[in-house]
């Protein structure tokens, strides 16, 4: 089953990049995810790998995963070692400015024939919605980011006069 | 103590493989007893026993298991609307035992909660077993329990188990707890057996005790029929020391729930309790009945304030 999910975030694709590179923000912005660990001594980049749980009717289903692809401020995709069988992807690109950001997520037990089907169906609404609610909880946060971001920036030109003129 | 967790559901240690006994001496017929009633019994002993193959922790079979996983997600999501707490309690590696109250009749749905949550939390690939009556692995049709890790409640299994690293569940009520009247549904009953303590002291694992609600609301639970089991012999043929009497569905009156029952919709809510180490809360040498009257008591609270969530039976 596939489910994917879109949003467009105003903010460079720099900065949403940093909330989905960063394993430690996940539990923030993910909705039901009840964990999202590192497994090993590699935090993050081509290789790492992480503990995640979804949580989904009345099971917390995912397992361990190893992102397989990650280019900067575009692409970071993971796909299942153990657990149900999953490959994710995020896929961020500017658009006028913003970012188009799309969460998209296949998952499955393959072996699993009609009853798997039916699950994968059944629990297709559920993931969906979970997307949906963790890319509308990465905008709010991104752009919070952002315009702490633009502040920051203007108390810094405040801060410092400008040339000729006396601090 | 921390020892190695089996990485393949197949126990890491020679001693993990060997077989099993499912049935002791002890549980020898004894000749003549009940008369016609007991020869009977017997024969009907003599059958299933046939039917159980020696145990063997290498029959667990996580692809199995995996593969079904839809299955049991559909059942505990749709019908039963499974809800479990606390896994983040259980340890996560080494040997565990897992200790729960047993609701349900023959069928107890909070068991299949708690084995999809536990698979799907920890991942297949943890070896996970759980101790069931000799019955329940004889009878027709549920052959298939030993591919999830079921194996024979005896301390020899649970040791065997334990010993390759994997987590136990056991349910030291039994049958004695899993037909106790519906009425008694939020008690915790063990019936005073106090083994599961003994088998954590001597393999120094933690307990954890997993506690449910809603599994005695399947069917109307009448009595447990203890009499009626020592009357027929049931206990010592057997090791069966109830005849239950319910009203369940398609049956109406079921006596002795033999051929299982379909069970109404009820809401399960499982919830694991934090480990408890006993050497380093009871001191080096506990006091088996100390640390007994400490788990059943953890375990009712919980149980009190899960029952006081629920608003209405079955629906929870």
């Amino acid at each position: 089953m596939r489910v994917a999910e879109s949003i467009t975030v105003t903010a460079p694709p720099e900065l949403v990049w940093d909330h989905v590179s960063d394993p430690k923000r996940y539990l923030h912005f993910m909705s039901g995810m009840t964990r999202w660990s590192v497994e090993g001594d590699q935090e993050t980049g081509l290789g790492a790998r992480y503990r995640m749980l979804l949580r989904v009717g009345s099971a917390e289903v995912g397992g361990l995963i190893e992102l397989v692809e990650f280019t900067p401020a575009r692409d970071l995709a993971w796909t299942s070692v153990t657990g149900i069988d999953q490959r994710g992807r995020w896929r961020i690109r500017e658009r006028g400015g913003a970012s188009h950001v799309e969460l998209r997520l296949q998952y499955g037990v393959a072996g699993s024939g009609i009853w798997g089907w039916v699950a994968e169906t059944l629990a297709s609404r559920t993931v969906r919605g979970h997307l949906r609610r963790s890319l509308q909880q990465l905008k709010r946060q991104v752009e919070h980011e952002q315009l702490r971001v633009q502040a920051a920036a203007r108390r810094s030109a405040r801060a410092t006069p400008p040339p000729g003129r006396p601090a | 103590m921390t020892r190695a967790t089996a990485t393949n559901g197949h126990g890491p240690t020679e001693a993990a493989r060997r077989r099993l006994h499912t049935a002791g001496p002890e549980d020898a017929p004894e000749a003549g007893a009940g008369g016609v009633v007991g020869s009977l019994l017997g024969a009907v002993k003599g059958l299933l026993a046939g039917r159980i193959p020696p145990a063997d922790l290498d029959e667990r079979d996580p692809d199995y298991i995996r593969e079904s996983l839809p299955r049991l997600w559909l059942l505990c999501s749709l019908y039963f609307r499974g809800d479990v707490r606390g896994l983040g309690n259980v340890p996560e590696e080494g040997g565990v035992l897992l200790v729960g109250n047993h609701s349900g009749g023959n069928l107890t749905p909070d068991t299949v909660v708690f084995t999809l949550a536990f698979s799907t939390y920890f991942g297949v690939e943890r070896a996970f077993h759980q101790l069931a009556h000799n019955l329940v692995l004889s009878f027709p049709g549920l052959s298939y329990l030993r591919k999830y890790g079921t194996v024979a409640a005896s301390p020899d299994n649970a040791r065997t188990a334990l010993e390759a690293g994997s987590a136990v569940l056991v349910y030291p009520g039994g049958d004695y707890e899993v037909h106790r009247p519906s009425w008694h549904r939020h008690r915790v009953d063990f019936g005073g057996r106090k083994g599961f303590i003994r088998l954590a002291l001597e393999q120094d694992v933690p307990i954890v005790p997993v506690v449910a609600v809603g599994g005695q609301e399947t069917a109307l639970f009448l009595s447990r029929g203890e009499s009626l089991a020592q009357v027929l012999g049931l206990d010592r043929l057997l090791r069966l020391k109830v005849l239950p009497i319910s009203l369940a569905l398609p049956w109406g009156l079921n006596v002795g729930d033999m051929l299982g029952h379909i069970p109404l919709p009820a809401k399960i809510t499982v919830e694991a309790l934090p480990p408890i180490h006993l050497r380093e809360e009871f001191g080096p040498d506990p006091d088996v009945d100390e640390v007994y009257d400490h788990v059943v008591r953890l375990m009712q609270d919980t149980l009190d304030a899960l029952a006081a969530e629920r608003r209405l039976p079955v629906l929870g």
